[in-house]
């Protein structure tokens, strides 16, 4: 039997990132081309690694690739990037698309046996919901090495004879990953926003309003704290819910529009009523729970069963709260007409 | 400041029985759930866990059972509406929201 002798596709890559690089890492982050925001899936090579050289595993996001390259400055090693659609190590092993069939298929296709001498991959500690290890093992020969979860310990990893502190083990979500994440969540909401507008002036073309700034920058400033302040203040606002996180903070927000706006009438703002004041307490911390709920899909430490519980409370009274609040706009709407 | 969710709410069971102590739950764990004692794996901090399912995957022996899902309301508010698993379904094309 013949054994066909495939060519070796090796693509070459650096650790360094270009300015177009690192605008499409911005970009992503703003919502931006992200769903194809990819690199081909093979066999990449950063500095000159021979067969001794290390091989670490990858998904083909694009900003995961990135953040890894940049860590191998002055490193001989390959990257084996797997076909995860785009998506992110971590997201895409919760999916099994970064998982163990990808892997041994990938290392079949380049013919990693090949172009390493030893038989050990490192794979990202973020890739093991999606990787069994045992498994790789079983089906190739190569043993699953679990690396650190960021990239940036990569260096030490490797000097120390590939051995990951508990430090490097842990996920953290400082304020500041908190905040990297908190534009895409803005972006979310824009469609709906417009949405929202679009109908607000059309209650006023029917002269049901009428709805101007106040309404305007009331809303505004509760989508920020559900997309925004909330992520980002997550740990120093009391209790355990995201929504609940949310609708606190949307409340303290909707108290502070009505005390701006004249609760007991001292502010110029004439339409301004009692009803219009309870709808915003009705309406604006639940608009601000529902977008810190959605932090959860974010969040690096929320469970599948901890939302589904915070849900099943939360999602009603959401919806309650704000069919209520538009309930008493209207009324006051068509009180004063 | 630690981020600390729901307590009592986490699906994680261990098996000390098929443990045979190998520590790989240890290793794949991103929020240190687990400890050796004895020669054997126990849970340290159920709170802690967040259902990624990295060790039930990466345990050689099947000692650890929990039942994996996205921590993501927003792909359980969409499993509802679609009647479907609730799944992180950001890549679709069709989700511009989410992880």
């Amino acid at each position: 039997m013949e054994i066909s002798n495939r060519e070796l596709k090796i693509i070459q890559t650096s650790a360094e990132l270009t300015f177009n690089d690192k605008l499409g890492t911005w970009k992503a982050r703003w919502g931006i081309n992200r769903m194809n925001f990819k690199v081909e899936p093979g066999l990449y090579s950063v500095g000159k690694p021979d067969s001794n050289s290390p091989v670490l595993v990858s998904a083909n996001y694009k900003m995961s690739f990135d953040s890894l390259r940049k860590e191998l400055m002055e490193v001989n090693a390959w990257i084996l990037v797997l076909d995860t659609k785009g998506v992110n190590v971590w997201c895409a092993a919760g999916k099994g698309t970064f998982g163990t069939q990808e892997l041994l298929n990938r290392m079949a296709i380049v013919q990693l046996e090949k172009v390493v001498s030893h038989r050990t991959v490192i794979v990202p500690q973020l890739g093991a919901p999606g990787i069994s290890a045992h498994e790789v093992t079983k089906f190739s020969g190569f043993k699953v090495v679990y690396g650190p979860v960021r990239a940036k310990d990569l260096q030490e990893f490797l000097k120390s004879g590939m051995k990951a502190t508990s430090e490097m083990r842990r996920v953290k979500f400082t304020a500041y990953d908190r905040l990297v994440l908190t534009p895409i969540e803005l972006v979310g909401t824009s469609k709906v926003s417009l949405m929202i507008f679009g109908v607000l002036f059309l209650l006023n073309l029917l002269g049901l309003g009428p709805f101007g700034i106040v309404d305007f920058y009331a809303y505004i400033g509760a989508v920020i704290i559900g997309c925004v302040l909330t992520p980002v203040l997550l740990p120093w606002i009391p209790g355990s819910p995201f929504a609940w996180k949310g609708w606190l903070l949307g409340f303290i927000w909707a108290v502070t529009v009505n005390i701006l706006n004249g609760w007991n009438g001292w502010t110029a703002v004439p339409q301004y009523s009692i009803l219009r004041a309870l709808g915003y307490i009705f309406i604006m911390p639940p608009v601000s729970a529902y977008l810190a709920m959605n932090f959860t899909g974010s969040s690096t430490f929320t469970s599948f069963s901890g939302v589904l519980k915070e849900m099943r409370k939360a999602v009603p009274a959401i919806i309650i709260s704000i069919v209520l609040g538009i309930v008493l706009i209207l009324v006051d709407s068509f009180i004063k007409l | 400041m630690k981020n600390r969710y729901l307590k009592n709410v986490a699906t994680l069971k261990l098996n000390s029985d098929q443990c045979r102590g190998c520590g790989r739950c240890l290793e794949v764990c991103p929020h240190n759930v687990f400890i050796i004692e004895d020669r054997k794996s126990v849970i340290l901090d159920k709170d802690r866990c967040m259902e990624c399912g990295a060790c039930v995957k990466n345990c050689p022996f099947n000692a650890i059972e929990v039942k994996p899902g996205v921590g993501c309301a927003y792909a359980i508010i969409m499993g509802w509406l679609t009647g479907t698993e609730p799944s992180c379904d950001c890549s679709g094309g069709s989700g511009d929201s989410c992880c």
